[in-house]
């Protein structure tokens, strides 16, 4: 049985959540895992999920893309361990390095805590595997650090090679470039994205008018482990 | 008249705790091994764009302008003006 681990930070606050989707949701089993205790090769893949690690202090997922568990996690590449950073996990990444871009403050400078609409472009690698070419997702974002920014050289690069997730017109609500939700790296391996798909796997969970867009990146996880990717 | 930079450096009062300061020291700088660093203070800096006679006019009037508009909180912070170089 493939174990996931929802790497925790002081400050996170959605370790839970995605643990109760996987176990009682996707039915896959993971263990939530203090940061000092993290050892990369106990586990098939790593989720850091959502949060306010350090405080937000000094920027956003600054201070936690410098500990020894998420340099680590650049070893996930070599060693085949996918790695999936929710908002603050997403942060983390992009502040490690291991995801290119930044994630600045809001254009509105505000807190945001909005149900969108997103669309996966070019999906690829065990995240998205159950994921089809232009489907719609529909998660909630809460964060105000999460406009998306990257060079243009960078983003010509990403648009031809990687998978994107971009807010539909009317859903990017904090300025990202290009409507930037999500990226992954180039095989998908590693990916990043402001929306909470934990939050969004559950139908009791959607408001009028929005679907469950996050139980699919779950599902993928599940099948990807179970029978590749 | 001429236009003259401004910098506005606020910080916490010397009593007063600064939690950024002390994350960034103790789980970053600490952390990674840069024992001869001693402590770190956080603050926020404001570069202003003034026309004025001279630099010390335009030091006297951010001067005033931070107290009136209360740009910094005379009860916990201290406020350092410079020159911008």
């Amino acid at each position: 049985m493939p174990r996931v681990a929802i790497l925790k930070f002081p400050g996170t606050n959605c370790d839970e959540d995605v643990h109760h989707v996987l176990r009682n949701v996707i039915g896959i089993e993971s263990s939530i895992v203090w940061y000092k205790d993290f050892v990369l090769k106990d586990w098939d893949a790593i989720i850091i999920p959502g949060g306010f690690s350090y405080g937000d202090w000094l920027r956003a997922g600054a201070i936690a893309a410098r500990t020894n568990a998420v340099e680590e996690l650049g070893n996930a590449r070599s060693s085949g361990v996918p790695v999936l950073g929710i908002c603050n996990g997403f942060q983390i990444l992009v502040e490690a390095g291991l995801l290119p871009g930044a994630l600045l403050l809001n254009e509105s400078s505000k807190f945001v805590c909005r149900w969108v609409r997103t669309r996966v472009e070019n999906p690829k690698g065990p995240w998205l595997s159950l994921v089809s070419d232009g489907q719609t997702l529909d998660m909630p974002i809460a964060h105000a650090e999460g406009r998306y920014y990257i060079d243009n050289e960078s983003y010509s690069v990403l648009v031809k090679t990687s998978p994107i997730i971009r807010y539909l017109p009317g859903f990017n609500l904090n300025g990202s470039l290009y409507d930037i939700a999500g990226i992954a790296t180039e095989d998908g391996m590693i990916l990043g994205l402001m929306p909470h798909p934990e939050r969004a796997s559950e139908d009791f969970l959607a408001p009028r008018g929005f679907k469950t867009g996050g139980r699919i990146i779950f599902e993928s996880i599940a099948h990807s482990l179970k029978r590749g990717w | 008249m001429s236009t003259h930079l401004i910098e506005v450096i606020i910080t916490n009062k010397k009593g007063v705790r600064d939690p950024e300061g002390e994350t960034i020291h103790k789980h970053l700088i600490l952390r990674r091994g840069y024992s001869m660093v001693s402590r770190v203070r956080t603050g926020k800096y404001l570069l202003l764009e003034v026309n004025a006679e001279n630099a010390e006019e335009a030091v006297k009037i951010v001067k005033e302008l931070c107290e009136k508009l209360r740009i910094y909180n005379p009860v916990v912070h201290d406020i350092e003006l410079r020159v911008h170089a």
